[in-house]
Parts: C-alpha cells; structure tokens; sequence
C-alpha cells in the first residue's frame, strides 16, 4: 500500500469529504494559502476556494460558534484550533452550546461539526503552545473525543468524525504530522468507539494514545529481545471508550500500564484505571495498575526539560520491566 | 517625561539627544539579536520558535523611555525590542533564549514567555490577547494601592479581534485604569491581512465604543511614538483613564519561523523595507551611514559576548524539572 504521512491522510480526508459533500468545509486561522500554521491544509484554498476553506481573523471563540451554528442549521463544518491550547478560548462555546445543545433540545438538533485540534510537546513551543488537553472534554457529556495515532487511523477516524452527527474533538499531535504509514487511497472510515489491538503479546497489557502508542511500541521491540512481550491497545477514541478490549486483554495478561502524554493527576490514566478496576478484569490483576504520564508541570522551554516531562521509550520501557517482574 | 539639563538639545523639542542616541543603539541591538536568533535557529543551536520584530523596531523605542521603572509592561510574543527597552539585560536573555538556568525565567519560558517580575515586566506572550484582560487587572490594583503608575498592554492587530479586546477595553474604561493599550499593527495577523480582518480603517477607531481616546501613529517614527505614549502616560497618571494608541508598522520577517510568506508580495515588504525606522531615527540624529556601520560593529560584539555568556551558561538540572510548581 503507499505511504502517506499522518498529515498528508488528515489532507486527504478533509478533500474527499469536500468533494464528496457539499456541505462540509473548513474553518480556521491561516488555513487557507499559509495551508495552517503547520501545512495540513495546504493546497485545499486552490481547490476548494476561499467560501469552503475560510480564514477567520483570531477568534478561536468565533470559529467554534460558527461551526456549531452552521452545524445546527444543516452544514458540516471541520473547524482548526491551531494549537490545542488555543480552544481555552472557545471552551465557553464548545462545552456550554456545542455539547449540550442536542440534549437540551429534547434531542431535536443535531450538531455534526469536527474540531481539529494540534496537541502536544517536543516541538519546543513552551508552555502556551504544547498542551495535552483532551481528558477536559472526556469530562463533558455530549462530546466525542478522538485520538489517532497513526496515518491510517488519521485518515479513516476523521472520515467518521465528519459523518457523524455530534461534536467531535479530535485531537492531532503535532509531532506525528511528519510520521509515514500505508494509507488507503480510496475512502474508509474506522468507527469511533473501536480500540485497536496494535500489537498481541502475553506479560503486560499497554493502553497507549495518540504519540505514545508509536513509542510503545518501540518499547516494546527492545523489551522483546528480554523476553518481555507487551500487549499495546490504541483506544483511538478517548469518548465513546470500547472498554471490552482492554478489559479482555488485562484478564490475560493479568497487568496494565497506562501511558499518555498529558499530565498524570486528572489524566485520561484515571479514568481507565477505574474501567479496568470496576471490570470483572480486577480478579485476574496480578499487579497494580500502573499509569505513566506526563509530569504535573506546564511544558518547559529547554530542550532537555521538555524531553523528560512526558514519558519517553525508555521510561515505558523501564516501567513496563519493573511491571512485569513484580518490581512495582 | 524625564527631565534633562538645560544645555541638552531636545529632538523635536521633546526627547534629549543623549537618550536619543541610546535608543538608535539599543534599537540597532534588537535587529542584532534578532538576526542572530534567526541564524542561531538556522544552525539547530536553539529549537522551537520565534517571532521577530525586525522592521517595528520603533514602536519599542518610541514606548520604553515614555514610561518609569516604576511602571508595569505586559508585553506580545514579539516582544525582544520591547524587553530590551524596558532595561532588560542582553546576557540574560540570550541565555533565556538559548533555555539556560542563568535566563530570566530559568530556561523554562524561552522567547516567547520571557519576563522580568522584579522590574515589573509581566512578560511576553504566547495567547493573542490574553494579556488584555490581565492589563484591567493591574491598573485596578494601581488605583486601589494608590498609586501614581501606569501599565502599558502591548498586542498587535490580530488581537484586536479577539474577544478579550472588547472586554478589557472597555472595563478599563467605565472604571478610569492607567492602562496604555498600544496596538503594535503591523498589517498582517500571521497570514491574515488587516484588509481582509477589519471593516474599520484603523484599530484606533475602535476606542470610540469604549469612550476612550484613540490615535494612530506612524510606528517606524520613534518620536510620534513616543509622544503619543508620553501623553497618555500624562492622562492616565492623573486620573483621566486609557488611551488606545495604534502604531502603524510592518514586520519584514515571516510571523515565525514556519512562515513561507506566501499571502504577500515581496515588492510590498520592499516597500516597507525603505521606510526603516533605524535609517530614519539615524537620519534625525544625524548619523550618517559609517556612524550607524559602527553602531551595528558596536551591537554584534555584545551579541557575540552575550551568546558567548550563554554558551557557557549551565543547562537546568533535570531534577529541578518540577520546581516552579506549587500544585
């Protein structure tokens, strides 16, 4: 299959869905001939023009209720959060009207918009610029959340998330964008709710997302040559969670270590750990649930700092050891 | 206004020349420490990014010297003119760009969050706008603690049109606050033309909702700027409230560092570049081209001993990663 990286999938699913569907169409700051700050939309302005792919003035909190009114009224906007950190400015507008309009209308609205949002450390954006803010919207009823981790799941999640009917925050990492994989040419969607098995293994379950499901794995290479084998899971998306896979997993190998970027205290990480600690999984835990994630501290500047406040291949590769041989 | 000695002359009757001459130099530094930043950037010696001033060089130079070291500065992510006239040490914020522990902020803002707390420099920012609404807050803590400050809220264009604008603008007006917005308009929010952003011909005109005083400036004129914000420095310190001061510039730089500049021409930044706000205050002054030559000999040596005071700098100890944090 031909390799196409995650940002060039995110691409190619906004042009087919635009193609495909009138209706749908892009909003956000400099996405039309800058193509977003960093290049996923670039040549879409050329094809699309200027009334489907629409530069906003900075107003982060315009763009989110301009997807939410178009969306109400029959339109299927994707709007762009240049950097995560930046929908700080449009929460009002997403959690207070965008999550809860449908229930509060007795069911009668429908509001499919997709809020792309480009998360994460490592490019040495500092501390404004480099947040993991998912597990907020986790926390709001009325919004999915989603996560990929790679091309192939960039491409087919956001091709659901545009054809599904509620809000969606789905949550890009900047430092992926680069990354290659095979990517189908022709449309697909991966349904949301569906975690992924990326790689079967029988000493230690891994829930993994967005970049670290890619450092997991790694991990996990090196931990192989010991005799370690990990069983990675990719929720994919963080809302609707499919909890049987993770559930099933951790009955067979008996312990799990949860790895996210965003800080640990308040983290996704809870949250799983309570699904795996309710599930009938809890009689065949063998270990505690471990959860490895990013330092309880904003992004730093410096180059080292930032590199050691979220978790690393040998942090998950130190931890999952120590899991595994009862070091905990 | 500062006071000088009756012999000293005046520019334009208003700025004596020996501070004039200070700021050509500390203006000419600003371009020098950016253009070193952009190579030092170029070499992978420094990572992230970074916003350069390099054309509104100023709008700094006008705004620093009108106000006290008493008073308070919030300042824009493009904001290394306006550290540097705020007195900022060149050593310690080359060491801060370079993220080292001898920086202001301990390596851990970098250029875009750079801050001096002690002088009262609250720091460059990395939201558009959201140093706005923190203005409202520190001139209502000048009129409770009674005293005679101001703070001057620097932002450009692009934040105009954020929400935070509206808000912040006209609470510092119904409440009187010492609060000195100056819109830094350099034509472009990142890649979005003030044409195309705004109905209004000028920023300025917006203080009418607010029923404050607004004007619009040349920014590449260091006097009008320096006017301007003297003036409303004048207001605000008696009791008479904010002004919303526009300085028209242009930024002949890429808004970062990912920038192909492809929403403008190249003619059109050509344009700009002959209206060099460091050529026309030299000019005023009366330096010539071999004066200002050796004022920009005299600026890279002090880069080169302020990267080189970095260089030796030590890295933040990684088990220092956590201080800073309280909760």
């Amino acid at each position: 299959m031909r390799e196409l990286s995650y940002m060039e999938a995110l691409r190619e699913a906004m042009r087919q869905a635009m193609q495909k569907d009138d209706r749908v169409f892009l909003i956000g700051e400099d996405i039309g001939i800058y193509g977003g700050a960093f290049g996923v939309s670039a040549g879409l302005l050329d094809e699309f023009g200027p009334k489907r792919i629409i530069d906003t003035p900075i107003s982060e909190a315009g763009i989110a209720g301009a997807c939410i009114g178009a969306a109400v009224t029959g339109m299927r906007p994707i709007g762009e959060m240049q950097f995560s950190d930046f929908v700080v400015i449009a929460m009002e507008q997403l959690v207070m009207q965008g999550a809860k309009m449908r229930f509060m209308f007795g069911g009668k609205a429908e509001v499919p918009f997709v809020m792309r949002l480009a998360g994460g450390s490592g490019t040495g954006a500092a501390a404004q610029h480099s947040e993991s803010l998912e597990n907020w919207f986790v926390h709001v009823p009325g919004l999915k959340v989603v996560m990929p981790s790679s091309p192939y799941d960039a491409k087919g999640l956001l091709l659901a998330a545009i054809e599904d009917n509620n809000p969606i925050m789905f949550f890009e990492h900047k430092v992926l964008y680069k990354t290659k994989g095979p990517v189908p040419e022709e449309m697909y969607t991966i349904p949301l709710g569906q975690s992924h098995v990326v790689r079967e293994g029988k000493d230690l379950t891994v829930v993994a997302t967005s970049i670290m499901v890619s450092r997991a794995l790694e991990a996990a290479e090196q931990l192989s040559k010991e005799g370690i084998e990990l069983e990675i899971i990719d929720p994919r998306t963080l809302k609707p969670l499919d909890e049987k896979p993770i559930i099933e997993s951790v009955i067979k190998t008996g312990k799990a270590l949860i790895v996210h970027e965003a800080v640990k205290t308040g983290g996704f990480g809870g949250e799983l750990t309570a699904v795996i600690m309710e599930s009938e999984a809890f009689g065949y835990l063998d270990a505690p649930v471990k959860r490895l994630a990013g330092l309880d501290t904003p992004i730093p500047y410096n180059r080292n700092l930032e590199y050691h406040a979220v978790p690393q291949v040998e942090n998950i590769v130190e931890e999952a050891r120590k899991l595994v041989k009862g070091q905990y | 206004m500062p006071t000088s000695s009756k012999k000293e002359k005046l520019i334009e009757g208003v700025l004596p020349e020996s501070k004039a001459h200070e700021l050509l130099y500390k203006m000419v530094l600003t371009r020098a420490f950016e253009e070193n930043a952009e190579e030092m950037y170029g070499l992978g010696k420094v990572h992230g990014t970074m916003h350069l001033s390099i054309g509104e060089e100023g709008v700094a130079a006008g705004a620093g010297p009108a106000l006290r070291p008493s008073d308070y500065l919030l300042n824009t992510h493009r904001g290394h003119g306006h550290f540097l006239m705020w007195g900022g040490d060149l050593n310690r914020m080359m060491a801060e760009f370079m993220g080292k522990e001898a920086g202001y902020c301990r390596g851990r803002g970098g250029s875009m969050h750079i801050a001096d707390v002690e002088s009262n420099n609250l720091g460059a920012q990395g939201i558009v706008a959201g140093n706005l609404p923190i203005s409202v807050g520190v001139g209502l803590s000048i009129q409770m603690r009674k005293t005679d400050q101001v703070v001057l809220t620097l932002f450009g264009d692009g934040a105009a049109n954020e929400g935070a604008f509206h808000e912040s603008l006209n609470m510092a007006s119904i409440w009187n606050l010492p609060v000195i917005y100056l819109c830094e308009n350099n034509q472009y929010a990142m890649s979005m033309a003030f044409e195309r952003a705004f109905r209004v011909e000028q920023v300025s005109e917006r203080a009418a909702a607010y029923g404050m005083k607004g004007l619009t400036v040349d920014g590449n004129d260091v006097i009008a700027v320096y006017k301007a914000v003297s003036e409303a420095a004048e207001q605000a310190r008696k009791g008479a409230g904010p002004t919303l001061i526009e300085a028209i510039t242009y930024r002949w730089k890429g808004h970062s560092k990912s920038d192909r500049q492809l929403y403008r021409t190249r003619e059109e930044v050509k344009k700009w570049m002959e209206k060099d706000p460091i050529k026309r205050f030299a000019a005023k002054l009366d330096v010539d081209e071999a004066g200002l030559k050796e004022i920009e000999k005299k600026a890279k040596e002090e880069i080169r001993k302020a990267v080189e005071f970095a260089d030796n700098s030590p890295e933040p100890d990684v088990n220092t990663i956590l201080e800073g944090i309280y909760a």
